[in-house]
């Protein structure tokens, strides 16, 4: 039997603002002293009142328009009820029918579009430890702005997957809303797997989705991302291929196991009964807004890419590895306008800090052209120039040359110190070389 | 109309006897019935609405604040563990 398999993606990015969603505490919470960053809010004791932070929806907002999505001219917060210890109040407060962003789209390289469903405004829970009989909690996170971006099931390899993953993260960065680690726990990943069965090989039934889909949580590295989807898609067809159908359930990926493990005893109670949030107004934007958001977008690395293959003429290779973080970039532009005055050019400078590996932190612009220059006059002679004045000291000192030939190895040092007066400055590295191959 | 009070009350955590079930089924009913009377208000020209109270736009800058500190956070808690909550262990496989 021949599957397809069929992927979408809901990601969790954490946003780094100063403060909580909606209440004053700090949000930097990581390694912390427990439970040192709550109030009534975040622990969600009775009568406190919350207030969206500003600067989270703006930044929500931004990574919408980044995925070229549309933003809602009306939206709100609602209630999504479930009990767990890392949800204080019993309920999180996210968005349901009116995010802030939907239908959005994104290109991969190899020209295929990802459907972007929604991004929508959520709290992240409190963090839990389990530890024998118990599980102790810190609400240090409960609170802290998490943007979630959902996919349409459009991806097909885990492959696909990666490569939309890195470019999110590359998105968020380039924005400067979230670190977006995945190890740290700022970008989290689930994806939601499941295979359709192929009549022929070319069929195309694209409406034609599964009757079950497998979430799949715990994913917190990218190298784990491809081997739980492959686990998932092995055993799958494995289930398939008896006949049968699989569970529709949420797993968790066990690194030490190297599985999925079924993670159903949450999942019993998926009845969030979702309600407008009736403590917290909702959010109207003007349109003048949202082109206010549009104006003010930075330049994301997609554009930023074609640019620098187009006005520096790199080659794509080079203007990837320059554009996967924004630091970079602007530090291989300024050197690019340090280095005119040097006539040091813009392949130059991109050979230097690809192949040198630069500690662009420590070393400024101004001063790796510095470098550039220096290198240059030192070390990089002419080879037909060279190799003229050499034929030139050859012809003028035979006895040298004959001496050096008969053996009297240090006749060498003699004409390349001739060699040397045309080029004070040169590698007597090189010219040495290339003497001792003319006397060869 | 037949209400599921076993799936309600889980969903609203509450453990439930047999005959507290059978209570409960009757009054909710019972209230349900009770709004059905809305149903008798012409609501054709209405907007739908989930707020009253005509704010908009209501949010706070980002700014961080004094938290509580972890005595206070954790001072009404019957059980802690060196700075955290402490509750029964959650199954998670």
């Amino acid at each position: 039997m021949i599957y397809k398999t069929v992927i979408g993606l809901e990601v969790h990015v954490e946003l780094k603002t100063k403060s909580k969603m909606f209440c004053g505490c700090s949000a930097d919470y990581f390694g912390k002293k427990p439970n040192a960053h709550t109030c009534p809010v975040c622990l969600g004791l009775p009568g406190a009142l919350p207030v969206p932070n500003k600067t989270a929806i703006d930044w929500c907002i931004m990574i919408g328009l980044a995925l070229n999505c549309k933003i809602a001219n009306f939206s709100k917060f609602d209630r999504k009820n479930y009990f767990y210890p890392d949800l204080p109040k019993g309920y999180q407060i996210s968005q349901y029918d009116q995010p802030f962003c939907q239908k959005g789209v994104i290109a991969l390289s190899n020209g295929k579009k990802i459907g972007i469903t929604r991004v929508h405004m959520e709290e992240d829970t409190a963090k839990l430890t389990h530890q024998g009989d118990d599980s102790l909690i810190d609400f240090n996170r409960s609170g802290v702005p998490l943007v979630e971006i959902v996919t349409e099931p459009d991806f097909e390899t885990a492959k696909e997957v990666v490569e939309y993953l890195k470019k999110l993260q590359q998105i968020v960065r380039y924005l400067g809303v979230s670190n977006a680690d995945m190890e740290e726990g700022n970008m989290r990943l689930e994806p939601n797997i499941s295979l359709r069965e192929l009549k022929t090989q070319n069929s195309k039934l694209k409406s034609e989705l599964p009757n079950y889909k497998v979430e799949v949580k715990n994913i917190n590295s990218f190298r784990f991302v491809e081997k739980a989807i492959e686990y998932e898609i092995k055993r799958q067809t494995e289930i398939l291929n008896v006949g049968k159908t699989p569970v529709q359930e949420t797993r968790g990926w066990n690194e030490d196991k190297q599985k999925t493990v079924s993670q159903r005893i949450k999942e019993e109670a998926n009845d969030y009964r979702y309600f407008p949030e009736p403590d917290i107004p909702p959010i109207r934007l003007s349109e003048f807004q949202i082109s206010n958001f549009k104006s003010q977008m930075p330049e994301l690395p997609d554009l930023k890419l074609v640019r620098f293959t187009k006005n520096y003429g790199l080659p794509r290779y080079d203007a990837e590895i320059l554009t996967r973080e924004k630091e970079l970039s602007n530090y291989f532009e300024e050197a690019v306008r340090a280095g005119k005055t040097f006539e040091v050019n813009a392949k130059q400078i991109t050979n230097v800090i690809i192949n040198k590996k630069i500690d662009i932190e420590n070393i400024m612009p101004a001063e790796l052209i510095k470098c550039i220059v220096i290198s240059k006059k030192i070390n990089i002679l002419d080879n037909k120039k060279l190799s003229e004045i050499i034929n030139k000291v050859i012809n003028e000192n035979p006895k040298a040359v004959n001496d050096y030939k008969t053996g009297k190895v240090q006749a060498i040092g003699f004409l390349l110190g001739k060699a040397k007066q045309h080029f004070p400055k040169g590698d007597a590295n090189q010219i040495k070389i290339a003497l001792e191959m003319k006397l060869k | 109309m037949k209400i599921n009070v076993p799936h309600v009350a889980k969903l609203a955590n509450l453990p439930l006897k047999p005959e507290e079930e059978r209570k409960f089924e009757k009054q909710l009913s019972e209230i349900l019935n009770y709004f059905e009377k809305l149903k008798e208000v012409d609501t054709k020209n209405v907007e739908t609405t989930s707020q009253v109270t005509g704010l908009e736009n209501v949010t706070r800058e980002d700014k961080a604040i004094n938290s509580l500190t972890q005595e206070e956070a954790l001072s009404n808690t019957k059980s802690q563990h060196n700075g955290f909550f402490k509750v029964k262990a959650i199954l998670e496989d």
